[in-house]
């Protein structure tokens, strides 16, 4: 199938639908009167839907469609928003999540959901048995007018009608369109769905007959019947829904709402024609629009201006950008060749030139550098949810500020940063916010506040995450890690309350009493710490007790470039990152002391085991040296450090971060390599694999 | 038929290892480098020289007499780096020389005997006769794998 090509692309959109519809049903949880909130929820699941069936994934399109139903009756009035259908229309939104993903990672996307499409159907039908009798009303009242109006092919209810009325208020245009299929059209939902992007790109549907879903299911002959509002202009309209093919015919016809009053008032004298004006209609601002409609209005608005800021992008394979990169290091190295001869030559108009030139490709790099990057909202979007769902499951009120969510980091550290990220949340919900009980004793608000920012700074990025809460608990911290062994009775009195914070991310702890399924499970902060660390950053605490914690996470903007030492042992050069170095220091021969058969130094009052890299790496030696001192770099790995003894320091350099390719790989403490000035390649030491 | 003919030639690059001559599919090769800075990598296998920079990309470096266990060769000038690709592997073979491009006509190959011998005769997928040259064709994924 020729469907594969556009899976890549479904699966964005997929994403990027549920993704709208997750954040709008946050919204609407806020206020549930608004119901352009809906409208937006349902576009996105709409759209959803005909991607998926387009697709082939039935189960995806079924649940979507059944959700779809519950928000349509919402929309419509026919059932009020509460926490539990809410409940339910999320749960079905984590569904189509998990199916999205099933179907990114190469499965059909199937999953048992007869659960939540059962409860989707009561919520349905449920309340429409409570709302029997508007319904029935609007029933009769269609009837009625079905009797009257022969033209017309629409009948509206109140709803609908008020939102007509609204629009023509706003200078809109009401029409209602009459779309004839060839009697030998063989795809007619596609033809639907193409008439209906048309339209859903110049105006709102309103209505149409049969229903959206009797359409898409091909159950109609060959005419159909569509309520729109519209700026355009009833020609332009019809000219543009002709371009559809098999298209036959589209009548388009304006509407004046202001006559659905007369609708309700005398049914049966009513005149045909007066309805149907296919001219501009100055529409007398009715009386009688209901509150609903009233705040119906603004939002109205905003789901107006919402709709075109989509911004120009374009999705470029990462691959694309490593290669444009790898490219352009090759200038880099040519233009310092370039700059040598032009100073042996002493050509002053060379040397201009290449002046020029190297200005050029230092603004060619920060653009380079800056495609890779992406905004952190891509991770901190499906935060929201989670918190509301965690709050739920925890019994608690918790309130998560989004701040800076549009700081960009490189694409490589946004693809780590999520699982640590969401397992640092977990646990400032689960240990950090107290219940509401407690709160309320400690003479806090009911609701705790979860603050995550993100900023830059310098050459890094900062991502914090703040609660409330209660902070960390110094005597419990110190019971549990001497009870673990993590410190001893003596050492823990000495250790200041930093310390004692950053104990909660050694290994082996963890302080919750009950294991929780919200954080705890055996993987503790230390998983978390040893991530960030792998991304060449950092984490520490803040937390003062009853008042709150602050996890502050420092990562680099980038992991295709990073600071390193150059070291040389012989004639090889190697590269330390300088994330991992604490110091570097030269040491007398005499310094060094044996201790179980490993070489130590006494390093500021600690014990350093020394690590020869020449003998890690074998390193070939023409001549056996035997120097009074050695250069040493002190590294560390979380609490351990080591020395590294090498013949000699370069000096501190960016480079760009390269791997060895697919045929070297797992080579014992090389993470990489890079590239140098002088063209030849450089290998980057792992300090984490040396101790 | 004519179908038939077009298939017949195997457009073959051809290097020198020691006092053999031996031939690798065009399809395969990405380029032919002079000898440039190999940067040794420890703890990999002897016949794994290192890796170099080739236009930006770290590539690492097969010495194919180490891997075929030849003695190492004297004369360098005449030394090239074979880059050839491997489904998604990139990797450079240290030859003797890179001596020719020719078209072999598939008739001509015949199949290598499974016989258990040196390690060269591991590598060898096939033999071509070419008036009185003698082309060993290698098996390049027995060349690249197992690595160790």
């Amino acid at each position: 199938m020729e469907v594969n090509q556009y899976l890549e692309m479904f699966i964005d959109e997929s994403k990027e639908h549920l993704q709208a519809c997750s954040e709008h049903l946050l919204e609407l949880e806020k206020n549930p009167q608004d119901l352009a909130i809906v409208g937006e929820i349902f576009r996105s699941a709409h759209t959803l839907k005909g991607m998926s069936a387009t697709m082939g994934f039935e189960d995806l399109a079924d649940l979507t469609h059944k959700m779809e139903n519950v928000l349509d009756a919402i929309r419509n009035d026919k059932i009020k928003v509460t926490p539990e259908i809410l409940d339910v229309v999320f749960e079905s939104v984590d569904h189509l999540e998990e199916m999205v993903q099933d179907i990114a990672s190469g499965g059909d996307g199937k999953r048992n959901v007869q659960a939540t499409v059962e409860m989707l159907k009561r919520i349905e039908s449920g309340d429409t048995e409570v709302n029997t009798v508007p319904v029935q009303m609007a029933a009769s009242e269609q009837a009625a007018t079905s009797i009257v109006s022969a033209e017309r092919k629409l009948e509206y209810d109140d709803f609908e009608k008020t939102i007509l009325h609204q629009s023509t208020e706003q200078g809109h245009m009401a029409y209602e369109i009459s779309i004839s299929l060839r009697e030998d059209c063989l795809l007619k939902a596609a033809r639907v769905f193409m008439v209906f992007e048309i339209l859903e790109k110049n105006g709102d549907v309103i209505k149409s007959s049969p229903t959206v879903d009797k359409l898409e299911e091909e159950q109609f002959d060959s005419v159909f019947h569509v309520a729109l509002i519209s700026k355009e202009t009833a020609d332009d309209l019809q000219k543009m829904l002709l371009k559809v093919s098999e298209v036959e015919k589209v009548e388009v016809l304006a509407v004046d709402p202001s006559s659905f009053k007369e609708v309700k008032g005398e049914v049966i004298s009513r005149d045909d024609e007066s309805s149907l004006q296919p001219a501009i209609i100055e529409s007398v601002p009715e009386q009688q629009t209901v509150p609903v409609a009233a705040e119906k209005k603004p939002a109205a608005n905003n789901t107006k201006a919402h709709a075109p800021a989509t911004s120009k992008t374009i999705r470029v394979n990462i691959e694309r950008l490593d290669v444009l990169m790898n490219l352009f290091e090759e200038l880099v190295i040519d233009r310092g060749r370039l700059l040598s001869i032009a100073a042996e030559v002493n050509h002053g108009e060379l040397s201009e030139t290449v002046e020029r030139m190297s200005r050029t490709m230092g603004d060619l790099q920060n653009i380079i550098l800056t495609m890779r990057m992406v905004p952190v909202e891509t991770v901190f979007n499906r935060f929201p949810k989670m918190v509301r769902q965690l709050s739920r499951d925890l019994n608690k009120k918790i309130n998560l500020d989004i701040i800076g969510a549009e700081t960009e980091l490189d694409r490589t550290v946004i693809d780590e940063i999520g699982d640590p990220l969401v397992h640092l949340i977990r646990n400032s919900l689960d240990h950090g916010v107290e219940s509401p009980e407690v709160r309320r004793q400690k003479g806090k608000p009911e609701e705790g506040t979860v603050q995550l920012r993100a900023y830059h700074s310098g050459n890094y990025v900062f991502i914090e995450i703040e609660d409330d809460g209660a902070g960390i608990n110094r005597e419990k911290v110190l019971t549990k890690a001497i009870s673990k062994g993590i410190v001893s009775k003596e050492a823990a009195s000495s250790l200041s309350d930093k310390q004692v914070n950053e104990l909660i991310m050694a290994s082996g702890f963890s302080t919750a009493d009950v294991i929780s399924d919200i954080s705890g499970r055996g993987v503790g902060l230390d998983v978390v710490k040893t991530t960030i660390e792998s991304l060449g950053g950092n984490i520490s605490i803040e937390s003062t007790q009853d008042v709150g914690s602050i996890f502050s996470i420092q990562l680099p903007l980038t992991l295709s470039i990073i600071s390193v030492m150059l070291v040389e042992i012989e004639k090889e050069i190697y590269a330390v990152p300088l994330s991992s170095i604490i110091e570097t220091s030269i040491i007398r021969h005499s310094d060094i002391l044996n201790a179980h058969n490993q070489k130590v130094i006494d390093f500021r009052g600690k014990v350093v085991p020394l690590i020869f890299l020449e003998e890690v790496f074998e390193v070939p030696r023409t001549e056996s040296k035997d120097d009074e001192f050695h250069s040493v770099v002190i590294v560390r790995k979380g609490e351990k450090m080591a020395g590294l003894v090498v013949d000699s320091f370069i000096g501190q350099q960016e480079i760009v971060l390269k791997s060895l390719g697919n045929y070297l790989t797992n080579i014992f403490a090389i993470s990489g390599a890079t590239i140098l000035g002088n063209g030849k390649v450089a290998l980057i030491v792992d300090c984490n694999a040396l101790m | 038929m004519t179908n038939a003919v077009e298939q017949a030639y195997v457009k073959v690059i051809v290097f020198q290892l020691a006092d053999k001559e031996y031939a690798i599919p065009v399809s395969y090769v990405r380029g032919i480098e002079k000898l440039m800075h190999i940067t040794r990598v420890p703890k990999t296998p002897r016949y794994v020289k290192g890796v170099i920079n080739l236009r930006g990309v770290v590539t690492p470096i097969i010495d194919l007499r180490e891997r075929f266990g030849l003695p190492v060769s004297e004369n360098e000038e005449t030394v090239r780096i074979i880059i050839i690709q491997l489904e998604d592997m990139e990797v450079g073979f240290v030859v003797d020389s890179a001596n020719d491009v020719l078209d072999i006509e598939s008739s001509s190959i015949e199949q290598q005997p499974e016989v258990v011998g040196s390690s060269e005769e591991d590598f060898i997928s096939g033999v071509a006769k070419l008036d009185k040259r003698l082309l060993i064709l290698l098996h390049l994924d027995k060349v690249l794998n197992p690595l160790g």
